[in-house]
């Protein structure tokens, strides 16, 4: 008979590129003391924080990773190699030998051993020899975009292939974001790349994972509704995979939040569309058949998900840019605010009539709810809230059309209704994303040691 | 009697492109079948009208006690584009939840939260 594996903890240290510095401490911690095979992944690449990242890298070849890598690593790294226990991260971002050469410092400056430390490479297809693969699933509209960044979301194979390769951290850039938990799973259990059941569930419990805290308390209190203990500091989540690919979800030790059959089925539908299939480019899961149950305090186990073939493309993100948002913001308070507010608003339609497309709020009475066009506002019968602050923004391809906003919110000061104090404008770069989808023979990914 | 969605279900708003999901989730049970009956597709469409969707498709999770929401064309483009300040569309879920639902009196006793 063969002895059932031992399973693999896999615990989240970040679910965003601004995630708590703090949270990665008790996981260690917890990780440690179970005495189980570990792997401690940090997903920190927003769709917009890889082009922002691509920009940084263009004006300072040495950056475009995660930028408060460090400080994330800083914490933690010492106890991680000790233990055994590797690390896998997208924070590599557009520039993962760059983040790999900051950890390999990182480690000499903490007096460490030298970690073996792989870099993913595969993803970035911005380049000139990827232009024709961009130009046939984009079309001509390609040439008149000016492209940040292109990267194709790689899946858990060369994460898989790197541990393997006995690999202490993993860097990775584009990748999908379960791949970095089934990645480390294939590789401790062996799992072949077309176990559809297997990786459906590794694949879940990523998704599980990859937010960090929104599946433990975060991002779910609702006073009187839904309260959640220790609100301030939710511990971050862990997995316990078995050799089968089922799993339970806990927090790390003495931490806030909690992990609630509620919790985790909001994080479960979290960006799912159709439920029967979550495409990653390593498996169809299949989560219409799933349930949870509660397994203990604090711990949901997850049971009857699926999973089917693989997409034969994969998908790639081109991001461009797209001109400039200009937002200024004023406030009113008191008598009358909501008729002041709702007249500084017409001041700035009439000034910026012709050259700018107004989009309005009155924060306070209708602003995240509404619409560009202005629709919602309008449904809205003028009131009498008493303390209102108006936003207005606009975009524009020529950065000094977009500034006119700033200039005319500001000299709202002195000429425009009374009583509106605190502006404040800004103008920033935007960045448009187009998805498009590439065979994957086109895109071969794999790993690189780097020393 | 007619109370809030709210005090049925909750739920959470994601979004990938000009697309939005929101997940309704029984508190308990027992609602599954009242969500079922009123949170419809066209009643969804409805509340976000303004937003001019294009498609709102309802995929039911009977083992969950929850439904999913696919909603096309609500994000004014999408995070990239939306000049919105929740440009995400973190907030929607909330609009959903701030719905008018009929519940039967056994259900009454059971709703959670304070009766607004």
């Amino acid at each position: 008979m063969i002895p059932a594996m031992t399973p693999l903890l896999v615990g989240a240290g970040a679910g965003f590129s601004g995630d708590r510095l703090d949270a990665a401490g008790p996981v260690v911690d917890t990780l440690i003391a179970r005495d189980l095979p570990s792997v401690l992944i940090f997903e920190t690449l927003a769709e917009r924080t890889l082009a922002l990242a691509q920009l940084q890298r263009r004006t300072d070849p040495d950056a475009g990773y995660e930028p408060l890598l460090a400080e994330m690593l800083g914490p933690i790294l010492a106890r991680c190699l000790a233990h055994r226990i590797r690390i896998v991260s997208n924070f590599g971002a557009a520039n993962p030998r760059a983040a790999a050469r900051r950890i390999l410092r990182l480690a000499a400056e903490s007096g460490l051993r030298a970690p073996r430390v792989a870099v993913v490479h595969g993803d970035d297809v911005s380049s000139d020899e990827h232009r024709p693969l961009l130009r046939e699933a984009i079309g001509e509209r390609l040439d008149a975009m000016n492209v940040v960044s292109a990267n194709a979301y790689l899946g858990a194979e060369p994460i898989a292939s790197a541990l393997r390769d006995g690999a202490d951290i993993v860097v990775a850039g584009r990748v999908a974001d379960p791949s970095l938990v089934l990645g480390p799973a294939m590789a401790h259990f062996g799992w072949a790349a077309d176990d559809w059941d297997r990786l459906g569930r590794g694949t879940m419990a990523g998704h599980l994972l990859e937010c960090g805290a929104q599946v433990t308390g975060g991002y779910f209190a609702d006073p009187g509704y839904k309260d959640v203990p220790g609100v301030h500091e939710p511990g971050f989540p862990i997995a316990e995979i078995r050799e089968d690919g089922q799993f339970e979800i806990f927090k790390a030790d003495g931490t806030g939040g909690c992990v609630t059959a509620r919790t985790v089925k909001e994080q479960l539908l979290y960006e799912v569309h159709d439920p029967s299939a979550y495409l990653t480019p390593d498996v169809t899961a299949d989560i219409g058949e799933a349930e949870v149950t509660e397994a203990g305090p604090d711990r949901v186990r997850l049971s009857g998900i699926r999973g089917h073939r693989r997409p034969d493309q994969l998908k790639v993100n081109v991001c461009t840019e797209a001109g400039w948002l200009a937002e200024g913001e004023v406030s009113y308070a008191g008598p009358g605010a909501e008729a002041r507010a709702r007249l500084a608003g017409d001041i700035l339609r009439r000034r910026l009539d012709g050259t700018l497309q107004l989009r309005l709020d009155l924060i306070g009475v209708a602003s995240v709810f509404a619409d560009d066009a202005g629709r919602y506002l309008e449904a809205q019968p003028p009131g009498d809230a008493r303390d209102v602050r108006i936003r207005v923004a606009a975009r524009h391809d020529d950065r000094a059309a977009a500034q006119r906003l700033l200039r005319e919110v500001t000299a709202l000061y002195t000429c425009g209704p009374a009583g509106g104090g605190g502006v404040r404008t800004s103008i920033r770069m935007r960045l448009d994303t187009v998805s498009c989808f590439i065979p994957r023979a086109a895109i071969p990914a794999g790993f690189e040691v780097v020393a | 009697m007619t109370t809030r969605l709210h005090r049925l279900a909750h739920g959470r708003t994601g979004d990938k492109g000009d697309r939005s999901n929101i997940s309704v989730i029984a508190y308990r049970p027992e609602f599954y079948e009242t969500l079922v009956a009123e949170v419809t597709e066209a009643r969804v469409a409805a509340i976000l009208g303004h937003r001019r969707p294009r498609r709102v498709t309802r995929y039911l999770l009977p083992r969950l006690h929850a439904m999913n929401f696919v909603i096309d064309g609500v994000l004014d483009g999408g995070v990239n584009s939306s000049l919105n300040l929740d440009a995400h569309g973190k907030a929607l879920a909330f609009l959903l939840l701030d719905m008018e639902v009929e519940v039967s009196a056994e259900l009454a006793p059971l709703l959670v939260g304070p009766n607004p």
